[in-house]
């Protein structure tokens, strides 16, 4: 479990997060939800370590984010961000074995090597391992990137907006192998989602902030309704019962 | 295991230090010899420096397209050197050459390019435009003030400033070479150590601190020691402003790997080489007609535009 503590954070004048307490279960996809500048990407930063925690605590399995050395916290928790500035030329085959680094430190051993074999097998890129990353598509490109967390085998995947820039089918297949990974690979996920009905289809949980504070949370079904979300999102919003789940109708 | 490419660079920069001792030996062949060394080893440390340093400037700072010189490093050794003359006169200037001297350039340097990166690596890291901007106008600034100090400056002692503008391997002195090569051989094995890690810092902050590197810590250590490297070869001999980006772009293109452990080789080769091979047509073919750091300048400066103007991805 991933517990978050009275967490607030300020850049510059302006109130990021206020005050936020909040769990995120074991097990299951956890997708956190909210309007843009609601804190969400914050909150996912300061969980993982990029940001500097201001005020407030955030423990993962036990363990206090701020005090743990960071190289132990890198074999609990793996964090794919959007904004990647990678220098060198990169193949994929490359990227995804520096997933292993947590482990080895720079003298990869055999079982890093099958690792890696494993996270690309599992997000079908064993065929383009020898490509350079500029040379592959945005849907290839954030496989690549979420199988080099997946290559660092922990038990924490934060994702943050691993959807962007993909097409409907692209981003369902990967949404599609991300679930997997939750059921059969025993991995927990968090991930910020923009659209609300790839959340409402697969997240276990659900978390929705709202300028820097906590909306509301729970499973899908039960918090995913027309009233929340209008309120949520400032917009009217329809929630449709289609196939068992909740559908979210922001067009009409 | 030895790479090959690696072996081919090693056995052609024996090849061209062989060619630079023995190449139209005569006369006092012993007393020929100890210059040639001398200067040879120059050549050896200054281009293993500056090779090593932009490499791993670059992976620091996340492009393919700046280097400590170009952020303004070579303005700044200048404003030094007249601020020098200024302070001390000429004379004191001249007198002053020497270990202390060295020691004094290299301190100084260290001083200032740290406070010149950490400057601009604040939040620019990823934004190469206003990295770019940001070294273009600092350039300037130490410029600008290096022409102003220079106007103060009796007419007399600028031609001893004039002699530090272009970087020269005609005059090396063997104390302050011996004291360069030790502070050199220190840093290489710190950054030598650090190499895989520099693989990671290739991947940007996010990913190397979710990789459970202190990123933050080790940038600053990384872009403490590339000061190092950078005043000690700028004390030494001058500065080659587009030698590093050069030699970067080319080792780069030689081993086509994100490895450090190749890469840091690859480069220090690579710039020995190229400034071996210079220094020798120079002296040899063309009878010291111009230096070679004009030559360096001309194409590295193409080799810039090349790049600023898109020609690859950075």
């Amino acid at each position: 479990m991933i517990t978050v503590r009275n967490l607030s954070h300020r850049i510059g004048s302006a109130e990021i997060l206020h005050d936020l307490s909040l769990d995120f279960p074991k097990d299951g996809i956890t997708a956190i939800i909210g309007p843009n500048g609601a804190g969400k990407s914050t909150l996912m930063g300061l969980m993982a370590r990029l940001v500097p925690i201001q005020t407030g605590k955030v423990e993962i399995d036990g363990h206090c984010v701020a005090k743990t050395r960071t190289e132990a916290l890198a074999r609990r928790m793996a964090i794919v961000t959007q904004r990647v500035g990678v220098a060198s030329r990169l193949r994929v085959g490359d990227l995804v074995g520096f997933g292993r680094w947590p482990h080895h430190h720079g003298r990869p051993r055999d079982e890093d090597h099958a690792a890696v074999e494993r996270a690309l097998a599992a997000f079908d890129l064993t065929e383009l391992r020898d490509r350079f990353l500029d040379e592959l598509s945005g849907g290839q490109n954030q496989r690549a990137f979420i199988a080099m967390g997946l290559a660092q085998e922990t038990d924490w995947l934060l994702l943050d907006e691993p959807l962007n820039n993909l097409d409907m089918y692209h981003a369902r297949a990967l949404m599609a192998r991300i679930h997997a990974l939750s059921r059969e690979g025993g991995r927990s996920v968090v991930m910020v989602v923009h659209d609300i009905n790839y959340a409402a289809a697969w997240a276990d949980h659900i978390v929705a902030l709202e300028n820097g504070r906590l909306a509301f949370e729970g499973a899908p079904r039960e918090v995913l309704t027309a009233e929340r979300l209008s309120r949520l999102f400032g917009m009217e919003i329809g929630v449709e019962e289609i196939g068992g789940r909740p559908t979210v109708l922001h067009h009409a | 295991m030895p790479d090959r490419r690696l072996t081919i660079l090693g056995l052609g920069l024996l090849a061209a230090c062989a060619f630079f001792l023995f190449w139209g030996l005569k006369g006092p062949a012993g007393f020929i010899l100890e210059l040639r060394a001398t200067k040879l080893a120059a050549l050896l440390l200054v281009g293993a420096a500056v090779g090593i340093s932009t490499v791993v400037f670059q992976t620091v700072t996340g492009n393919r397209i700046l280097t400590p010189s170009i952020m303004g490093f070579d303005s700044l050794f200048l404003l030094v050197q007249s601020l020098m003359v200024l302070t001390m006169g000429g004379l004191g200037y001249v007198m002053t050459d020497g270990p202390a001297k060295f020691l004094l350039d290299t301190g100084l340097m260290m001083a200032a390019s740290l406070m010149l990166f950490t400057l601009l690596m604040g939040r620019g890291r990823g934004d190469l435009h206003r990295m770019i901007l940001a070294g273009v106008i600092i350039g300037l600034f130490f410029r600008s003030m290096t022409a102003f100090v220079l106007r103060l400056i009796d007419p007399s002692e600028f031609s001893v400033v004039q002699q530090v503008m272009f970087a020269s391997f005609g005059a090396v002195d063997t104390t302050q070479l011996a004291i360069a090569a030790v502070l050199f051989l220190a840093v290489f094995a710190a950054i030598w150590k650090l190499a895989p890690a520099l693989d990671i810092v290739a991947l940007g902050r996010d990913s190397a601190v979710g990789l459970g590197l202190r990123y933050d810590r080790l940038a600053m250590v990384l872009l403490l020691l590339v000061s190092a490297l950078v005043a000690v070869s700028t004390a030494l001999v001058g500065p080659i402003s587009f030698l590093g980006l050069l030699v970067a772009a080319l080792a780069h293109e030689v081993v086509k790997t994100p490895r450090h452990v190749l890469l840091l080789p690859a480069a220090a080769l690579i710039a020995g080489l190229v400034l071996v091979i210079g220094q020798g047509v120079f002296e040899r073919l063309l009878g010291l007609q111009s230096t070679l750091a004009v030559i360096i300048e001309f194409f590295g400066g193409l080799l810039f535009l090349y790049l600023v103007m898109g020609g690859r991805r950075r």
